[in-house]
């Protein structure tokens, strides 16, 4: 195997894992501060792209500069399904662990069916923007652009996360993740908070959504995947850790490259599933999990 | 998780107890004599499969109800019964009535394999452990030639065996396989009744409440844990080998895929977690209406099946968080008799 | 009288932050004693080291001459050590009597036996009305009734309370103490950790004061309250004036 085989795909699984690190951090990011796993995070992926590609569709612009509409259209299905389910599901006085499961499941399963409904079940892609095809050759590695661009987008997406938990609105999340009924002592309004937090996770995976799009084919099944993968990537970085998910997002997109290409691409998802197992091993609240 | 209540809270009387086991023994006959004046096959075939995931959702709730280990991976147990019994069958030639058994002893290791590492873990972070631990080894069979990867196993009708109970084969009568999975599910049903009576419904109930106040009264919580999985990891691959046995061709996407891990505990959410009743209830509604939809609406291949489905769960999980079984109001009205 | 747990020279940090050091007393077979001090004095760090939640760094902690420390909680309660938590922890999801059957059954293993050991335990603690209430819905006063009901099923030797009376009405405190008496009655010896010192002073035999994670100072509870390094540490400059 030569060396620029190898520095190819660890440069894919790079890109990649970056990607998967920015989906993660939409489902961390509920996590840490309502304690939800949201089992719908993979179909509002493939929202994502198919309003990416709706988009796309209509204006012929180029998904780059769709991003601000698919995630501003993404924040709003987040502040609506917290609003409509999750708040009600928070407050149910049973089985409040398994409720929040099974409403986001059955969610999940809703927004598969109304995208079949909508868009059958073929597969679709964007086949013609400004990147698409092109690629940066450097030294013998060639970067395919879209992913590269997808790479860059989501390094300021993460950026701007960590500029968010430093505002004002940052320090709420943070004060209504300690303790939910404190704030409402110093007039913060929990449910508005959680409201913004879970259109700000939702955003993010708008985000990822409307760059994945540009080179990744869509179909109402595509979440699926992604959301097993971010599932994994969460619980690897610890619950509610916006590093955790950077860190782990990598690790996981690199795992995956390198049993591509030394064991067996059929079982690139064994690799990275053992990891995750085998950290968990030793820390089980993952690599930077407090919870 | 917070340790919430799951489980309208009653206490087992004996009079109770007792009114719940002649209760079940009247709806098994009842369920037993069902098939006899339905004849055609689609029916027969909906009805073996509700109460199919009526003992496989009991199975799950064994651990995921009573215990509160919300397991995501049961597709594992599901499809190494299934794979353990087929596989003696064609390469060994045992009878899936030993070979079921088999299955389900494989599968119950399976499970305290998983535990082991797994119930170290709390909430989501067991939960989405034991999602990947199913889809490890769904890719792990998928790519397992041996057994024969992604192509799966075919179970032949052995012509000179003719029609048997022993080898678990019926040509075209599906009544004896009613009877099959409708043992199934009175045995899973039953085990739950023991549980709930004995030692251990407690113990594991106080493990799913709090394990620090449990462990403070002498309660052993790691091996409470590994008993459940042990169990319903039996029970969820003896379900496994009498499917592999009643379809006669099986491959990881039908038996070891994710969609099993969420609809083997589906039922009992739905029903009722950590009740007896629950699984029972939840299958009887969810099965027959999910096949329902989809044979009248999912043929247009557009998605309104699936539409329904999860709208469904989405309502039911907000309106009946404690599940279908709770409507049963006359049972919490109980005096205690003791 | 003789010694039934011995506490010698635990010490226990967490981060660096030493909760206990070097503590050394003893807990006399029959008798209620009270384990005071200001808050952050290491009392509840303590009581996790002699029930087992947590293990000392050093030291050692005997149980009728046996060592154990170190021991996981379920051994410590199957020895004979009860404890109640200092915020409840009931399980929510059963009824008071499922509660109490729970805790029968460290010793029972048949759930007849352990329902009849359940509702005298009811009865003793004054809960017995309340057998088929689910957890959930008791008063804050009830719950830490189940919680001690909970713990007596385990049939101790050794009860050890974290602030069961805090947070109760004087009524609710009355009552509470009347049933502390009745369990020492019993031949139980209590360990207690408590802040409504007027409540406290009249019912516990002796006292051990506990300040920065060392002890202050242990004797009858008239004298320590009159000490004056324990009126300088724990009760502060209000009652040093009076």
């Amino acid at each position: 195997m030569s060396l620029s085989l190898f520095l190819q795909v660890a440069v894919g699984g790079l890109l990649m894992g970056l990607i998967y690190a920015l989906v993660a951090a939409g489902l961390s990011l509920i996590f840490g501060l309502m304690d939800v796993v949201n089992f719908a995070h993979g179909e509002l992926l493939m929202l994502a792209m198919y309003a990416t590609f709706v988009l796309w569709q209509f204006s012929g612009l180029d998904p780059l500069l769709l991003i601000p509409a698919v995630s501003l259209l993404l924040f709003g299905a987040g502040v609506a399904i917290y609003r409509l389910l999750i708040q009600r599901a928070l407050s149910v006085r049973f089985n409040r662990g398994m409720v929040q499961i099974f409403v986001t499941f059955g969610l999940a399963i809703l927004i598969r069916g109304a995208a079949q409904f909508v868009f059958s079940g073929e597969f679709q892609s964007i086949n013609k923007s400004w990147l698409s095809g092109r690629k940066l050759d450097l030294a013998g590695v060639f970067l395919p652009l879209p992913q590269l661009a997808a790479a860059i987008v989501c390094l300021i997406a993460f950026g701007a996360l960590l500029l968010i938990s430093r505002t004002e609105f940052g320090r709420a999340l943070e004060a209504t993740r300690e303790d939910r009924d404190a704030v409402a002592l110093i007039g913060i309004d929990r449910d508005r908070i959680f409201a913004l937090g879970w259109g700000l996770g939702t955003a993010t995976v708008g985000v990822a959504g409307a760059m994945l799009a540009g080179f990744y084919y869509v179909s109402p099944n595509v979440g699926a995947n992604f959301a097993l993968i971010a599932y994994v990537t969460v619980a690897l970085g610890g619950f509610g850790s916006l590093m955790g998910a950077l860190v782990a997002g990598l690790l996981i997109g690199e795992t995956e490259a390198m049993t591509a290409l030394f064991v067996d691409p059929a079982l690139k998802q064994v690799g990275m599933f053992a990891i995750y197992l085998l950290v968990l091993m030793f820390r089980p609240r993952g690599l930077f999990g407090t919870m | 998780m917070e340790a919430v209540p799951a489980r309208s809270a009653q206490t087992a009387s004996p009079a109770r107890r007792r009114r719940e086991l002649v209760t079940g023994a009247v709806l098994l006959v009842l369920l037993a004599l069902l098939p006899l004046p339905i004849h055609d096959t689609y029916t027969r075939n909906l009805i073996i499969i509700t109460i199919l995931f009526a003992g496989l959702a009991q199975a799950w709730n064994i651990l995921g109800g009573y215990c509160g280990q919300i397991s995501l991976g049961h597709s594992l147990y599901f499809g190494v019964g299934a794979y353990v019994s087929a596989l003696l069958l064609t390469r060994a030639g045992v009878p899936p009535v030993f070979g079921m058994l088999a299955g389900g002893a494989v599968a119950g290791a399976a499970a305290l394999l998983v535990g082991w590492p797994c119930f170290r873990l709390s909430g989501h972070y067991y939960a989405i452990a034991t999602v990947v631990v199913g889809e490890i080894f769904y890719l792990l069979f998928l790519n397992w030639d041996f057994i024969g990867g992604a192509t799966g196993v075919n179970i032949p009708y052995k012509r000179a065996l003719g029609e048997s109970w022993l080898w678990m084969q019926f040509r075209t009568d599906k009544l004896p396989f009613h009877m099959i999975v409708l043992g199934f599910a009175a045995l899973a049903w039953l085990v739950a009744w023991l549980i709930e009576g004995s030692r251990w419904g407690y113990v594991w109930r106080a493990v799913k409440d709090d394990p620090i106040a449990a462990r403070s009264l002498a309660v052993r919580v790691f091996p409470s844990k590994m008993a459940a999985a042990a169990i319903s990891g039996f029970l969820t691959g003896m379900g496994g080998a009498i499917y592999a046995q009643y379809v006669g061709y099986i491959d990881p996407d039908s038996v070891m895929s994710g969609q099993l891990s969420i609809l083997i505990p589906l039922p009992a959410v739905l029903g009722g977690v950590g009740t007896l009743w629950g699984p029972v209830i939840g299958a009887a509604v969810l099965i027959p209406l999910s096949e329902v939809s989809r044979s009248y609406l999912g043929g247009s291949g557009r998605g309104v099946d699936l539409m329904i489905y999860g709208g469904l769960i989405v309502l039911v999980a907000l309106l009946r968080p404690q599940g279908l079984a709770s409507l049963l109001a006359w049972r919490r009205r109980d005096a205690r008799a003791a | 009288m003789p010694a039934l747990l011995e506490v010698d020279r635990v010490s226990k940090s967490f981060g660096g932050v030493a909760a206990n050091v070097e503590i050394s007393f003893d807990v006399r077979q029959g008798e209620i004693l009270g384990l005071i001090g200001p808050n952050g004095a290491g009392k509840t760090s303590l009581f996790n080291s002699i029930s087992g939640a947590v293990v000392p760094d050093s030291g050692e902690i005997r149980f009728d001459g046996q060592r154990i420390s170190g021991l996981p909680p379920e051994e410590c309660a199957l020895r004979g050590i009860a404890r109640t938590f200092q915020v409840v922890r009931s399980f929510d999801s059963m009824t008071v009597l499922d509660n109490v059957m729970v805790g029968a059954f460290a010793r029972h293993g048949r759930a007849r036996a352990a329902m009849k050991l359940a509702l005298e335990t009811l009865a003793f603690t004054g809960l017995a009305s309340r057998a088929d209430t689910p957890a959930v819905s008791l008063s804050p006063a009830e719950k830490r009734r189940l919680e001690v009901a909970r713990a007596l099923a385990t049939e101790p030797r050794l009860l050890l309370l974290d602030e069961m009376l805090t947070g109760l009405t004087p009524t609710e405190a009355q009552a509470g103490v009347a049933l502390i008496r009745a369990v020492r009655d019993r031949g139980i010896t209590v360990m207690m950790v408590e802040h409504v010192m007027e409540v406290l002073l009249p019912l516990i035999d002796r006292a051990v004061v506990l300040n920065l994670g060392r002890v202050l100072t242990t004797g009858a509870p008239g004298d320590v309250v009159r000490d004056p390094e324990v009126i300088r540490a724990y009760l502060g400059d209000r009652y040093a004036a009076a």
